[in-house]
Parts: structure tokens; sequence; C-alpha cells
């Protein structure tokens, strides 16, 4: 079991930046989820981890101590592909098999090890067909197989259920969270599915355009973002970014609207400001004392829920509200704002501000 | 003036079209089939020609007018081009040998070398990967004429003329950058996850090329080879003009040595030129799904 540090990572393609700096510091045992969009670097990232992609500055750490020039073989660690990377000729369980035969493992520890691999995964039944004989469901629970069949360093998560159908893509978020509390280990596991992250983290690194935004649990990225642009990625429906200032012990809107300060907000008067609201903080069904005048815009029925989006002045304002909310198109409505979990970030740096006493 | 869709792009195809050619079918299937009977008699006769005349006897090879059907069937000349007058093996059955000796070690010469740097040009990010590869395939823009007579000067100074080594040597040099050329197309189509996933199970780089990667290349390497040896088995200006006697002389040079003289003995020549034919077709007929394949590319399949 191991730890795993990434120091300063930089890499470029061409003109491309990839990575720009990422500092990484996975504990050992746990789930480390590396969220960002697409071309943010977090493949890139797990394949420097994994020794596949040759650095330009940086180094990676393992178990303390310096692996950045050691071999993918001898950093002893295992990886799952997004693309699942199943040797075509070979059976699963040759599949399977193919960490420890590397490693010269006897064959009764090899036939223990992938039998219970394949019972662990339920795949019993698999191990004699080859990858083109499977669904992709199944070839993706080999490729695991394959990982998992080790005790490595760190497991090593490249997308893994990227190319799964919703609903299995819902199952294997449990069944990997249950495998990481019934085996233990070090996860480290890429994805640009926020729910993932969040369902499945015990901590989580926001990674854009190469930098790391923030590191925290998954409550941490969601309550206090650290800035404006994890606000945006994470949580569904986006987060509503409203344009004000300060002044004095109110919060003026471009718009014209006017809620009290928040008593946590230290930004000095005037400063453009970035008035954060998610969803499930504002209504159209209940009063409050601090209210945004708007006009409704349109209905986005979920089935559980109604997302209403609002129009305050020119700036769209998305509210969730009961699945039976009636609301007509331009009809004006009060929304409420639980200014206790609004978000307040500098319009210029885009960062929160003084979240932290919350 | 502007010009409407409508008058710039022809219109669709109507619905009649079809059946006005389907009417017109057979005799349009007539007109192709006699039209490529034609071409096809007149691209083969020669190789017609050539099977009849190393099958008639002497006399019926030289008779005006020519017999084409009712002539007397020999195998003499084929027992000839391996067989000396006085008995023991011909000089040509040695020159066979030689052929198949030459053309054998070039084209493993040029596969060994040129697999494992098709990998790379593939895998790796290399300095100015692009000109690289286009300096090699350059070496392949002249035809080998060109170049003969520096070779020959060359050659003398290292003493490689009139040697097997020698043509060898120069074989595998025009094959080597085909072969980079075309395998570096086949390893392009194997993912390079493979050998990704292969050195995090714990193999090195080329335990991971060999166990993984090599076995999926086998059908391009076959075509790749195939093609690199009916270069080096039918090469003939180094081969005439680096090679002087019996004892290294390939084929080619040695039944274009059968023409000249006071007698022509044509059904020698026939019959050692459908045996130097041979085996390029048996070859080309083995390995015809990867020739085609080889020549399209995207024969592995993901």
């Amino acid at each position: 079991m191991g730890t795993v540090q990434a120091r300063g990572l930089r890499k470029a393609f061409g003109d491309v930046q990839a990575l720009d700096g990422v500092d990484l510091d996975v504990p050992d045992g746990s789930f480390f989820v590396v969220l960002g969009p697409s071309g943010a670097g977090k493949t890139t990232t797990l394949r420097a981890i994994a020794g596949l992609e040759q650095l330009d500055e940086g180094s990676v750490h393992l178990d303390g101590r310096d692996a950045t020039a050691d071999t993918p073989a001898a950093r002893d660690l295992a990886m799952v592909f997004q693309s699942y990377a199943l040797y075509p000729r070979r059976t699963a369980y040759e599949n399977i098999a193919s960490p420890l035969r590397a490693r010269k493992a006897s064959a009764d520890e090899i036939s223990t090890a992938v039998a219970e691999v394949s019972s662990l995964l339920h795949i019993e039944r698999l191990l004699q067909r080859r990858p083109a004989q499977m669904s992709g469901g199944e070839q993706q629970r080999v490729a695991l197989a394959r990982a998992l069949v080790r005790r490595p360093r760190a497991f090593l998560m490249d997308e893994p259920l990227t190319n799964l159908d919703l609903k299995l893509r819902v199952e294997m978020r449990t069944e990997l969270t249950r495998i990481h509390r019934s085996l233990g280990g070090t996860f480290v596991y890429v994805t640009n599915d926020q729910v993932e992250a969040l369902s499945m983290a015990d901590q989580v690194a926001v990674l854009r355009e190469g930098r790391v935004q923030q590191v925290g649990t998954p409550t941490d990225v969601y309550e206090r973002p650290a800035n404006q642009w994890v606000a945006g990625f994470v949580g569904s429906p986006r987060i509503s970014l409203l344009a004000c200032r300060a002044e004095g012990d109110r919060l003026v809107g471009e718009q014209g609207w006017s809620l009290p300060r928040p008593r946590w907000t230290t930004a000095e008067d005037g400063r453009p400001l970035l008035l954060g609201l998610r969803a499930e903080d504002v209504s159209v069904e209940t009063r409050g004392t601090a209210a945004l005048p708007g006009e409704v815009y349109g209905l986005e029925p979920l089935g559980d829920r109604t997302v209403v989006d609002v129009k305050v002045g020119s700036e769209m304002l998305k509210v969730k509200a009961r699945p039976t909310v009636a609301g007509v198109p331009g009809e004006r409505v009060e929304v409420a704002v639980d200014l206790d979990r609004a978000h307040i970030f500098d319009a210029d740096t885009g960062l929160a501000l003084s979240t932290a006493g919350r | 003036m502007a010009i409407s869709i409508d008058e710039a792009v022809p219109a669709p195809v109507t619905d009649d079209a079809p059946t006005a050619r389907r009417r017109g079918g057979t005799a349009r299937r007539v007109i192709e089939v006699l039209l490529l009977v034609i071409i096809a008699v007149a691209m083969l006769f020669p190789v017609l020609w050539m099977l009849e005349t190393s099958i008639k006897e002497n006399r019926d090879v030289y008779a005006v007018p020519a017999k084409f059907f009712n002539f007397d069937f020999t195998l003499d000349h084929y027992k000839d081009v391996f067989v000396a007058q006085g008995g023991g093996r011909s000089d040509l059955s040695g020159s066979f040998l030689n052929s198949v000796i030459v053309a054998g070690a070039s084209t493993v010469l040029a596969t060994v070398l040129g697999v494992p740097a098709a990998w790379a040009y593939s895998r790796f990010t290399l300095k100015a990967k692009k000109d690289q590869l286009f300096f090699i395939l350059s070496t392949r823009f002249m035809p080998p004429v060109v170049v003969v007579i520096p070779i020959f000067l060359m050659y003398r100074e290292l003493g490689l003329i009139d040697s097997k080594l020698g043509l060898v040597l120069i074989y595998a040099a025009f094959n080597v950058p085909f072969t980079i050329w075309m395998m570096k197309g086949f390893v392009d189509e194997v993912p390079a996850e493979y050998e990704d996933a292969a050195m995090l199970d714990g193999y090195t780089r080329l335990q991971a090329f060999r166990k993984f990667t090599l076995p999926l290349l086998v059908p391009g390497i076959a075509a790749t080879a195939v093609f690199a040896l009916i270069f080096s088995w039918n090469e003939f200006v180094f081969a005439i003009f680096l090679t002087s006697s019996q004892e290294v002389r390939t084929a080619p040079p040695a039944i274009a040595g059968l023409i000249g003289g006071t007698t022509v003995d044509w059904g020698l020549v026939a019959a050692s030129a459908v045996v130097f034919a041979l085996p390029v077709l048996v070859f080309a007929y083995l390995v015809r799904k990867h020739l085609v394949a080889g020549v399209t590319l995207g024969a592995v399949r993901r």
C-alpha cells in the first residue's frame, strides 16, 4: 500500500502545455479523484504517475521515494485504461494473469489470485472468452480484474466508466466503492464526471488547463469552491453567477437588485463581485427576507424536480423547484435567496472571498 | 451573377435512370466482358507464349507459321534447366539457388532491421521525425540504375564485387525503407495502449513490444516481406552489374545470359523463365489476402 505524490509536473505536447505545475498528495488508502473537463491534463497526470509519459519538469514520489526515473514496471502500480487495453489475442483469464506472469508468479498463485478476483467482480463465466466476445461492461470488469489481481502500491484508473452506458455506470460506481472498501489500497481515479467524483471520492483534486484548482473532500469542493471556475464546473444544474458590488451592508446587483450583504464577505466597497447561487439555495416557492425580482423564462421538468430559469434583468438564474411548480414564461416572481449558502467571487480574479469562516 | 445551388449542382439522378440502365444491362455486360477478354489476352499473350514454348519440341519452336495447338509435347527443356548436358547439376540450377539465398537473406535482413525501426517511428516522439521518414523514403525516389556506377566503385573498394553478400546488402538497403514505411502503417494501427498496459503489468518496453505488439503485426510482416522478397528475386540491374562469376550470379542475369551467341535455345529460355516466375506467383497466392491488406493498409483489427 502506498502514497503517491506529484511535485510540479510540467509537460508540453508541442504548443500545448498539458501539465502546468501539477502538485498532488494522495494519502495512503484513499480514493483520490482527479476531476476536470476533457483536455485538463487528467490523463497526462495519471500517465506521468504511471511512468508512461516523459515529464518536462517535476517529480513523482511513491511511498515517499523519488520514482521519477523508474520504469513503469518498477513503480509497482496497476492501471485501468479508458479503452481497457485488453490484449486481443488472449482470453480473459490470460489477460488477468498477465501482471502475475510478468512478475514470475507460480501457476498455483496465478490460478488462486485469478479465481479470487473473478469472484470479487463476478466474471467467473467469462474467463475463457476473448475480449471480442465480451460486451463493453464485461471488458471493463476484466480490465478492472487485471489491475486488482495484484496488490500494487496504488491503482490508477483512467475514466474507467466513461465508455459504459448510464445504468451500468451507476452500478459500477457503487461496486468500485465497495471494492475499495473491501480491498483497501490507494486509488487514483481520473474522471470528467462530477457525479463520480462527488459520490466516490475521499478527496477530489479539480484540474483545469494543467493546473490544480482545488483539492479537498467532495463537500469542500461543492460547498466551498475555491474559485468561480470550480463553482461552475462542479454542480448540476450549473451555479448561477450574478454581477454585483458591495455597498455598505448591501450587495447591489448590476441589474438593479439589492440584497443584505452576507456577514462574511470581506470585499471592499465598489469592487466588482460575482454572487454565486446554486439552484437548491434559491427558491420561487418560499418567501424569505432576501429576495431577487425576476421573471420566469422557462421551465425544465426533470421528473424528480423542475428547474426554473428565472431572468433577473438580463442575467439568468437557475432555480430548483418541486415538480409540481407552476409558472408561465413572462410571469413575475420573487426568488428567495439563502444568503448563508451564497458564494461571493472576485469578478477579476475569480477567487472565492473568505469562505473559510463558514 | 449569382448561380443558384440548383444550377451549380447537377440534379440527383432520377428514379427512372436505374431502369434504363437495367434495360441496357445485358448488352453492356457483353461489351464489358469482351473488352476485358481482349485486354487479358493481350496482356497474357507473352506468358502463354512462354508456357507453350517451354513445352514444345525444338523444331516446333522455330516452325513457321507458328504452331499453336498441334505441336509435339516435351519436358526436356525443364530437365535442361536443372540437369547439365553431361549429367550433374546445371549452371542455371546454381543460379536459382543463388537467387533463393540472396533474396531470402536480404528479405530477412530488411525485415529484422525495418520492423523495429517502424515500431520506433510509430511509437516515439523523435526530433524531425517527418523529415527523417521523408529522407528514408527519398532513397527510393530514383531508379536503381542511377546509382549503379557509384555502388560499383564503392563495392570494388570494399571487395564486395561479385559476392552474394554484396547483393544481399544492396537489396536489403533498398528494402529497408520500403519495410519501414509499410510496417509503420501496420504498427500505427495497433493501439499503443497494449504496450502501456504490458509495461504496467511488469514487462519492459521491449518485452511489451515482443510479446504483445509483434504477434499482432504478423500479417503485416508477412505482406511486407513478400513485397521485399519479390523485389529482391526480380532484381536485374545490380545483379548484372555487380556479379560476373557463375558461382555468384542470380537467376535474372543468368537467364538473360542464355540469349545471345549464335543460336538461342528458346525452349530452355522459356522453361527457365517459367521456373523463375513460379515462386513469385506461389508466394503472392499464399499471402494474397495480406497483399491486398498491405496495399490498402488498415489490416490489423483493433
